[in-house]
């Protein structure tokens, strides 16, 4: 599996290291909203097909970006720096 | 810095270091290693949308002319620098002090400055065999329309990270931890062998 670092170019999945699910959405560290809480934490889409990720290039130039990667066919559809915060356009 | 009388550098790779023809050599020496001991070594990073300054910065200490672009680079010799991260550039010297030259350019607004001169290993490698040898180790492309001269890339062996810089068409400057320096220039010895190697 490669994934296209934006800095980078084209890299072995070796060095990636997974960050988790890029729907999630972290409330505000003042939050008493356990609710809002514990959907960040366990709520997952888990879908079959096309999936929001982040990843970390740590065996590279150690930027995050934000992947979407085919659950299925683990086909890397697009990637992009994480900075700035924008959720990639969700496809699932 | 030399103002601080730093003691004498000693090369981590001393007892793994041995000058001369090695391995394959009887039909030629195709690759060459050896260890550039640079007196400084630094890593700059720019705040974001502070990258264009930072190089402007390089350009203005160094004399050399960075190109912006991911992965950009250029090296005359007795210096070279390149990017290997966003906004982040590593910065070379034969001489040392080059820290102090920058210490007043590089305001706290711009970014961040940090010496590794005695943190890194440089280990150059040169020769027709180089990218073949360099293709053992690293699972990028060495070719030179994919990998021009003077560009950097952030990479790493086993867990041991290296950024390396093409310093010239079959020659690659290759910078990495010096705790793992010594274990990684036994493996580079052992890929040589099959080419025949010397070290200088």
């Amino acid at each position: 599996m490669l994934i296209t670092c934006p800095y980078c170019g084209p890299r072995d999945v070796i060095e990636f290291t997974y960050q988790g699910d890029g729907n999630r959405e972290r409330p505000q560290p003042a939050s008493q909203d356990l609710d809002a809480w514990n959907a960040y934490v366990y709520d997952r889409l888990n879908p079959a097909g096309d999936h929001n990720e982040i990843w970390q290039h740590s065996g590279g130039c150690r930027a995050h970006l934000r992947v979407v990667r085919n659950t299925i066919s683990h086909e890397i559809l697009s990637t992009a720096f994480a900075r700035g915060g924008h959720k990639t356009e969700s496809r699932s | 810095m030399a103002e601080h009388e730093l003691p004498e550098r000693q090369s981590p790779l001393e007892p793994e270091y041995h000058p001369g023809s090695h391995g394959n050599f009887e039909h030629g020496v195709d690759v060459i290693l050896s260890e550039t001991r640079p007196g400084s070594i630094l890593q700059l990073a720019a705040w974001p949308g502070e990258e264009k300054q930072l190089i402007e910065i390089i350009g203005k200490v160094t004399g050399l002319a960075l190109p912006d672009g991911a992965g950009g680079g250029v090296s005359n010799g007795a210096r070279a620098a390149f990017g290997f991260a966003p906004g982040k550039f590593t910065v070379v010297d034969e001489a040392e002090g080059l820290a102090a030259a920058f210490a007043g350019a590089i305001t706290p607004t711009i970014g961040t400055l940090t010496d590794l001169s005695h943190g890194r290993t440089a280990i150059r490698i040169a020769g027709p065999k180089a990218e073949w040898v360099m293709a053992k180790f690293f699972a990028i492309d060495f070719a030179l329309p994919a990998f021009p001269l003077g560009a950097g890339r952030s990479t790493n062996h086993h867990d041991i990270f290296a950024q390396i810089q093409r310093s010239g068409p079959d020659q690659f400057d290759i910078y990495v931890f010096r705790s793992f320096a010594r274990s990684f220039w036994k493996a580079l010895c052992h890929a040589s062998e099959e080419v025949g190697y010397e070290v200088q």
